[in-house]
């Protein structure tokens, strides 16, 4: 076994510190060792996208991702979007737009879509689906996850969240 | 049907899910994020060969490894009786291989270690030595006499598993030889996978103290498993209790029991330590759960009109290594023999044999109840032959053939009673959405100019809500389900099923069953499933059957808390039960509402001031078997441009049409609609399990096994009649699986139509571009 690391992150704004085995997926890091959970794994090839974070505000499959490598790094993952006990417009599309069923793919939907709203505020549909293109859904059809992402677009855009 | 507020939110309001809250923060509970004290990883070794002799198995470097606790092999589980388990069709199968392998990922030996990846490691070190065997691979050749037995331990010494028929041969053959026109079809519904997002898993924790062991498992049925689990095991069913947590999706995949779960056990009972085994999606690809597999060939029979007389069907079927299907009918081909489909005539025969071959063992019901999906598809496709060999439209042919509304029940050739239907209505309002004269108009227009557009319709009729007890059973289990209702002294309610949401928002569907059979808002009633130590036992979720006979139930327990209601009130309110009228939420004095008790008010009663000689508690339990199973049915219309240059099919439109009768909540069927035509989209044009002539398997990972991305999948449009059920307590028929069932004909008619007059009658799902450009290549259009 390869010595230790020790790796040191900021998720959701809380700095935490672990060490683990070089080799340690990030994915794993986060489930396991920082207990969040909210985080899936459902292919192991980056294919499906169940697992994507954000890491110094870019999406990221963290099953391809090892834990050192996010060494020094702010994490942000879907337990973070909530703020002061308020959904963010996103959890909230996502409710109101029916946008999920069995809720495995949502963790990785709303970082995507987190992702794509910071960088376009005012997605067309073909922007959604494209922003969405790296994570998969067996349940929705993703018809009310572009419907999600358009009704936190307008909230943001009225509400001035980000 | 009273119509309640959206404040009480019964049914027909699109309330918003209870459950999503959970899941939009990340605080689901899928069976990977149970982490209990002093847990331990399980890791499967697997073969590598379709077909081989086990000729040793060396487990001494894994075990050497540090922090490795085990390593059980096939002759391990041979000592416990183990090694086989039975399937829940009439055959066994291999837990752990002994002897030797028979699919390529079949289980060899289970690895336990402190940590997964210390687990993975070790799965690397175990020496198996294997000598190949022929591969048979081609269920065509299985019953040749130079393919391999496949099975040394049936006493039977052939591939051939089963023959099943139905129908009046005789009838059907004369009905041939008379028929002005026939027209027939091949068609292969090739080997696919449900892959819900989430792999299948466990964590088995057997606790040496108490001697109960509790598998947090994957399943769709989790009483029905934890039976099976006791009568294979041995283990008092007191002592075992199954929690089947958040799903993330099942699809038929998590109805069957997999060897990694009963490692797991094993090694729990072994260890007295938890033991957690999460598939990688590449085990689940390639060993679990596969669908489909049906090599299918429909004869239809009409006079010169057009009228069907009769249709006949052979099919082979591709079971796998052993026949694991996973279904509850008496039937070795399910209810394939709804394949008679939408339209009345007089005769049918239908055939199946199934055989052995050297690929995963199954199948299972993909979205859909048993062998539907090919049923539908199949009959779908053959109408559309006979209007090419007609030279009608196909839509005239359908309203020709179509069983009349006033026919119902109606009893098929094949011997279903069909509830209820109007199948044209379904069909004019999809034509009508979808503007189909016009849309035949631009085609002959496109033809002209060389361009290739088509139109495919496919008007399904689904079988679902198994069933009842004459026709289905899990080993020998009636297929009735369950539901109980507690109502608290404070009028907020508490019910339990014995079914298993896996993404259908049964939390919030059955809460309103209660809120518009008792008046209690959605929002106070709490629906837990999952936990056999606490949920009424029932057969689980999965053909469409949760809404047919849990919400059944459901309706039937609180019509039994009703009218334990009722006296209370008439108590209260000092009158007779004769003298009371019912609304939801409340029973009144009649000719006098001002007089009136509510449901709240009884409640509290119930446990503080129930009339004399009454038992207290407002809580009632109902165990409901479903006296037939329910037809739902629609229309869908495609609509594709076919790009020349590279093959690919782009679907312009699609608009569904669905009947399910009455509708708990249209917002959530509208989902499941388009959840289930995205699945048949993928069917249609990507999925595929396929197979090498060595038995290697070539859709083994995501990258090979291809689901549609939001780019690729269409927008969907949505339309429904309501034709109620007349025997379902509330007219509903179910609806989560029609899509997937109903749609692959309608893609994949669609395509045909758009290069029939190329002479093109049939072409076999997936279909890829590059297999259209193929027959543009052959047919000349490109060079």
């Amino acid at each position: 076994m390869a010595k230790k690391q020790v790796v040191h992150v900021k998720v959701n704004g809380r700095e935490r510190e672990a060490e683990v085995e070089p080799r340690m997926l990030l994915v794993h890091f986060i489930r396991e060792v920082l207990g969040l959970t909210g985080t899936h794994v459902g292919c192991d090839t980056s294919h499906c996208g169940a697992c994507t974070v954000l890491v110094d505000g870019k999406t990221v499959k963290s099953c391809t991702m090892f834990a050192p490598q996010a060494d020094g790094c702010e994490l942000f993952t879907v337990e973070g979007l909530i703020k002061d006990g308020q959904l963010h417009p996103l959890q909230e599309g996502f409710k109101e737009e029916h946008g999920l069923q069995c809720g495995f793919c949502t963790p990785g939907m709303l970082m995507s879509s987190y992702a794509l709203l910071q960088k376009n505020a005012k997605p067309s549909e073909d922007d959604i689906r494209w922003g969405i293109s790296g994570n998969l859904c067996r349940c929705t059809g993703y018809q009310n996850i572009v419907k999600a992402v358009q009704y936190a677009a307008q909230k943001m855009e009225q509400g001035g969240t980000k | 049907m009273f119509k309640t507020t959206p404040e009480v939110g019964g049914m027909g309001h699109s309330i918003k899910r209870k459950e999503d809250l959970r899941f939009l923060q990340g605080k689901g509970n899928y069976v990977d994020d149970v982490h209990l004290p002093d847990m331990v990883y399980g890791h499967l070794v697997r073969s590598p060969y379709a077909h081989a002799r086990l000729k040793s198995i060396n487990t001494d470097k894994a075990k050497q490894l540090p922090g490795v606790l085990a390593v059980i092999t096939g002759e391990d589980l041979a000592k416990a009786n183990l090694a086989w388990m039975p399937t829940l069709f009439f055959d066994k199968q291999m837990v752990l291989a002994t002897g030797k392998v028979l699919f390529q990922s079949q289980e060899v030996a289970f690895v336990i270690a402190e940590d997964r990846y210390t687990a993975a490691d070790a799965a690397e070190l175990v020496e198996v030595e294997y000598e190949e065997l022929p591969v048979l691979v081609d269920p065509h050749k299985a019953t040749d006499p130079s393919s391999p037995i496949l099975r040394e331990d049936r006493e039977e010494k052939s591939n051939h598993i089963f023959h099943w028929e139905v129908g009046d041969k005789a009838a059907t053959d004369k009905a041939f030889q008379n028929a002005a026109v026939r027209a027939d079809v091949h068609a292969v519904f090739q080997r696919c996978h449900p892959a819900p997002l989430e792999t299948c898993g466990c964590v088995a924790d057997f606790n040496r103290a108490t001697g109960r062991l509790t598998i947090y498992l994957t399943s769709q049925a989790p009483h029905a498993h934890r039976t099976l689990f006791a009568l294979v095991g041995g283990i008092p069913e007191n002592n075992i209790r199954v929690i089947s947590p958040d799903i993330g999706g099942g699809f038929g995949n998590k109805v069957p029991i997999y060897p990694g779960y009963v490692c797991a056990v094993v090694g729990s009972l072994t260890l007295g330590r938890p033991v957690k085994w999460i598939e990688t999606r590449s085990e689940n690809l390639q060993s679990t759960g596969f669908a489909r597999d049906y090599h299918m060939t429909a004869e239809l029979a009409a006079d010169k009109d057009g009228k069907i007389q009769a249709l006949r069907v052979k099919t082979l079927a591709d079971h796998g290594a052993f026949n694991a299907a996973a279904q509850p009918t008496k039937f070795p081909a399910g209810l394939f023999s709804i394949c008679t489909g939408a339209y009345d005539y007089p005769s049918a025969f239908c055939e199946v044999d199934g055989v052995y071959t050297n690929k995963a063992p199954g199948g299972i019901a993909y979205r859909c109840s048993f062998r539907v999906t090919e049923a539908a598809y199949l009959i779908e496709r053959a109408v559309d032959v006979l209007a090419m060999e007609l030279k009608t439209d196909p839509v005239e042919l359908r309203r020709k053939n179509f069983i009349r509304p006033e026919k119902f029940p109606y009893k098929s050739a094949l011997g279903w009673s069909y509830d209820s239907g109007n199948y044209e209505g379904a069909m004019n309002l999809a034509l009508e959405k979808i503007g189909y004269q016009q849309l035949r108009k631009e085609q002959e227009e496109k033809r002209k100019k060389g361009e290739l557009m088509g139109i495919g319709v496919s008007s399904f009729v689904e079988i679902v809500g198994a069933g009842p007890a004459h026709t289905f059973d899990i080993a020998g289990i009636k297929m009735f389900d369950s539901a109980e209702i507690r109502v608290h002294p404070t009028g907020k309610a508490m019910c339990r099923m014995g079914t298993k949401s896996q993404g259908q928002g049964h939390e919030t569907t059955y809460a309103q069953i209660v809120a518009q059979e008792l008046g209690i808002p959605a929002a106070d009633v709490t629906v837990e499933e999952g936990d056999t130590d606490t949920a009424p036992y029932g057969l689980g979720t999965y053909a469409s059957r949760s809404t047919p006979v849990s919400g059944a139930a459901t309706a039937v327990a609180a019509r039994k808390i009703r009218d334990k209601a009722k006296k209370i009130a008439a108590h209260l309110l000092e009158c007779s039960e004769e003298d009371l009228d019912w609304e939801p939420g409340k029973f009144f004095v009649k000719g006098a509402p001002s007089k009136s008790k509510s449901i709240q008010d009884i409640a509290f009663a119930a446990y503080t001031n129930m009339p004399e000689g009454m038992e207290a508690g407002l809580e009632a339990v109902d165990y409901y078997d479903p006296p037939n199973l329910t037809f739902p049915f629609g229309t869908y219309i495609c609509v594709v441009d076919i790009d020349k240059g590279t093959g690919e099919v782009k679907v312009r439109r699609f608009v569904a049409v669905d009947d399910c009768g009455n509708v708990i909540n249209p917002m959530i069927v509208d989902g499941q609609i388009h959840g289930g035509l995205t699945e048949g989209l993928a069917i249609a044009f990507m999925q595929e399990i396929a197979y090498d002539e060595s038995g290697n398997v070539q859709g083994g990972s995501f990258m090979d096994y291809l689901l549609p991305t939001a780019v690729e999948t269409p927008h969907w449009e949505t339309d429904k009649t309501c034709t109620p059920s007349p025997h379902h307590p509330f007219g509903a028929k179910g609806v989560g699986e029609s899509p997937n069932v109903g749609s692959p004909a309608a893609f994949v008619n669609a395509v045909v139509d758009a290069l029939s007059h190329l002479g093109v009658r049939h072409i076999d799902m997936p279909i890829t571009p590059w297999k259209v450009w193929n027959i543009l290549k052959q047919k000349g259009v490109i060079s």
